[in-house]
């Protein structure tokens, strides 16, 4: 098993947003995660991801087999977790070339591997540029910023695809793209698609997993994940809306 | 949550000095003491025309009538100047003809500086004219720069060859009577780099001199004049190292710029001299005057600096745009970490008419360091149809910091044009975490962030001083990371 969570309770600032959140994640799987707005799906993701606003009150989280929760935000991240970012932050002034090959080169060390050759790292990103269909200019520009909605997305996936994650979460990846960059942003997806890694992806719409067809639907909903199914779940949803958990909660 | 962030601020900050270490050469001491004996003594040492003699006692008695300046935002502690040696030479045994011939001891302080003569000499065509303890070691390159009539040597040896530029150039800029460290380093300045470009010449290589002061309770008065003759243009770079020692020591410098019509000087300065330990204790005073006229039209002079070093900072690099159509750049990083204090800023001081000035400055400030920017912009009444635009940013790691600036603005007609923009900010909790989730830790994502902030700046510098100063940065900020 890839990620297990048992029980996790989290909040901020004493206020409780996961209640006891129950997941469990294995190799080659890809996990849809949907639920109403402010329900706690990015609390879950940032917690997966290591960020320290949010306080576990309890619960166990391990990760191929080590406790998360004891690791810190970079070592979980060169341990192959990747988190895409619902609002990418822009880092004024560094290039994405820069801060990929930072990136790179730490997890390069961390495997015990020299930095990465300049030359080998452009050719590495040019490569990885066009699984994304990203022009060749942006890379030059500092981290997100004055990127468009689409173009920090876009940004998300190719960081993604330079690192080879083993488990990536997506946090709604998918808002805010024209139809053509969504179906850019899958395919992306499905092309790093391994039976060693995993994905989950947390979204609104029914329409992402028409290209990333998920394994396993789930509904979190006030802090629980409230009802797992499969990829009709979704659609299901999508008919039903959330009135129909909501009633079902009640 | 706040206060954790600041934590590792805090942790990451405290970095300590990496180029604390003392050369064990021979020195040469003049007597402890400012007096017109001393001053006497320097000149005899240096065996200088009567003419400079005279300028330094004249200097000397203006100095004695005037007091330490307190205007600046800073705290320091009164300066005994009875305890200061205001001569420290190397001993030379005789005189040097090739790099083989220069104490090892010095090349090994040069190679832990980085900055190996061997090297430097095959990098990129970098003249090095490096200078320990006031007097100039070894020149190189100076058989290239002949060839174009190119004058590049210590100061001293330009007052022995050239007394005729000296005596013309020298406090032409910045008179003896300018301020009080003016005064003081036109009393008893020891040496420094002297550089003529003829008309015409445009320098084919940076010219470079590396300053660094070695000897224990030794200020250091060096004087640089570049004189850029019409149509003329150099590149220079001054960088600074001193070692680490307890006793706060005194630089109080003098750089002088002339360009004539058409000429263009770039001058940029990475300056990492020992700012002291983390309590505040010892640390270099950098009191320096730096200023350049653009004295024909169309002349131009750019500063560049990365002030990263000394506990105090108190300079302005300055430009007088005489010439019409002349422009002044100044563009400058300055870090304070720990106790250090930098007062820093520049003076564009309009003149003649539809001249030009740009002002970029980023301060960043961190640990219990205070960091200000003081710029002065002035149009004078015929400088009709002048620019300004003046940019100063902040930026602050940590609570105990403390950033100020002081924009002072004078414009005496009305077709001119004088824009300022400030901005402060900080590097957010959630930079920090988009960096260390994508395996970058906080030293790191903290250099990185730093660097892009200063981007604007640092690309304004020569290729081979950009990387050094990028790792300069991150170094001076917590310690390790490059
Ligand atoms: N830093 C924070 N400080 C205070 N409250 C927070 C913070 N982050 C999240 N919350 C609160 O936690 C709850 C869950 O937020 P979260 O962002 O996890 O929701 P979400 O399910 O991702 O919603 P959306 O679909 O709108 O993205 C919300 O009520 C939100 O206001
Ligand atoms: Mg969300």
């Amino acid at each position: 098993m890839l990620l297990s969570i048992k029980d996790l309770h989290a909040g901020i600032n004493g206020k409780e947003i996961l209640k006891g959140v129950n997941l469990e994640v294995n190799k080659g799987e890809v996990h849809a995660i949907m639920g109403p707005n402010g329900t706690g799906k990015s609390t879950l993701a940032s917690v997966i991801a290591g960020r320290d606003v949010f306080e576990v009150t309890s619960g166990d989280v391990s990760y191929q087999g080590k406790n998360l929760l004891k690791m810190s935000v970079e070592e979980r991240a060169r341990e192959g977790i990747f988190l895409g970012f619902q609002y990418p932050v822009e880092i004024p002034g560094v290039s994405i070339t820069n801060f990929m090959r930072t990136a790179v080169n730490e997890l390069r060390k961390h495997r015990g591997l020299d930095p990465l050759p300049g030359g080998d790292f452009i050719r590495l990103m040019e490569e990885k540029k066009k699984l994304v269909e990203i022009t060749s200019n942006l890379t030059n520009r500092s981290v997100n910023e004055g990127f468009s909605g689409g173009e920090k997305k876009k940004n998300e996936i190719f960081q993604m695809a330079m690192l080879e994650p083993l488990l990536a979460i997506l946090d709604e990846t998918d808002s805010g793209l024209d139809i053509d960059a969504l179906r850019i942003v899958a395919n992306g997806v499905n092309r790093l698609r391994r039976p060693d890694n995993a994905f989950v992806v947390i979204t609104h719409y029914q329409r992402l997993l028409d290209y990333i067809v998920p394994d396993f639907v789930h509904v979190l909903f006030e802090g629980r994940i409230v009802k797992s199914g499969g990829k009709e779940l979704a659609l299901e949803l999508e008919e039903k809306g959330y009135d129909w958990i909501k009633n079902e909660q009640d | 949550m706040e206060s954790d962030a600041n934590h590792i601020l805090d942790q990451v900050t405290q970095g300590e000095y990496k180029y604390g270490f003392v050369t064990d050469i021979e020195t040469e001491l003049a007597p402890r003491g400012l007096s017109e004996e001393t001053i006497r003594y320097i000149s005899a040492k240096k065996n200088e025309p009567e003419f400079l003699l005279d300028f330094r006692l004249k200097a000397f008695s203006h100095w004695l009538t005037l007091k330490q300046p307190t205007w600046a935002h800073l705290k320091i502690d009164p300066i005994d100047f009875q305890d200061i040696i205001y001569y420290a030479a190397p001993k030379k045994k005789k005189d040097l003809e090739s790099l083989d011939q220069v104490d090892p001891e010095l090349l090994a302080t040069f190679n832990k500086l980085g900055i190996s003569l061997e090297e430097q000499k095959k990098l990129a065509g970098v003249a090095v004219d490096a200078v320990i303890d006031s007097v100039s070691v070894k020149t190189t390159f100076s058989d290239t720069l002949a060839k174009h009539g190119i004058i590049f040597c210590s100061f001293s040896e330009a007052v022995q060859k050239h007394p005729e530029l000296v005596k013309q150039y020298m406090g032409s800029v910045v008179p003896y009577t300018d301020n009080y460290f003016a005064a003081l380093n036109s009393a008893v300045f020891s040496d420094g780099s002297f550089c003529y470009i003829p008309k015409g010449v445009r320098c084919p290589v940076e010219l470079s001199t590396y300053f660094r002061i070695n000897a224990a309770n030794t200020g250091q008065f060096e004087r640089t004049m570049i004189v850029a003759d019409e149509g003329a243009y150099v590149s220079y770079m001054e960088g600074c190292t001193a070692p680490q020692r307890d006793e706060n020591q005194l630089h109080a410098a003098i750089v002088e710029i002339v360009a004539m019509k058409d000429a263009e000087v770039k001058y940029s300065t990475v300056q990492n001299w020992y700012p002291g330990d983390k309590n505040g204790k010892g640390g270099i005073y950098n009191f320096v005057t730096k200023r350049g006229i653009c004295k024909g039209s169309n002349s131009k002079i750019s500063w560049t600096q990365v002030e990263t070093g000394s506990a105090i900072t108190w300079k302005y690099p300055s430009c007088i745009l005489l010439g019409d159509h002349s422009v002044g750049e100044f563009y400058s990083v300055a870090v304070t970490n720990n106790h250090q204090q930098a007062d820093t800023g520049t003076k564009m001081m309009h003149l003649g008419r539809n001249t030009r000035s740009t002002i970029i400055s980023k301060g960043i400030s961190a640990g219990k360091s205070n960091n200000s920017y003081r710029g002065l912009v002035r149009i004078s009444k015929n400088a009709v149809n002048s620019r300004n635009y003046s940019q100063c940013d902040s930026l602050l790691l940590g609570e105990h910091c403390g950033a100020h600036t002081f924009p002072y603005i004078q414009v005496d007609n009305k077709s001119s044009v004088v824009e300022h923009e400030a901005t402060t900010s900080k590097i957010s909790e959630d930079q920090l975490f988009y960096c260390q989730q994508r395996g970058i830790d906080t030293e790191q994502a903290i250099g990185l962030i730093v660097n892009g902030y200063a981007r604007e700046v640092l690309k304004k510098l020569p290729m081979e001083f950009a990387v050094e100063a990028q790792k300069l940065l991150a170094i001076s900020l917590e310690g390790s990371v490059g």
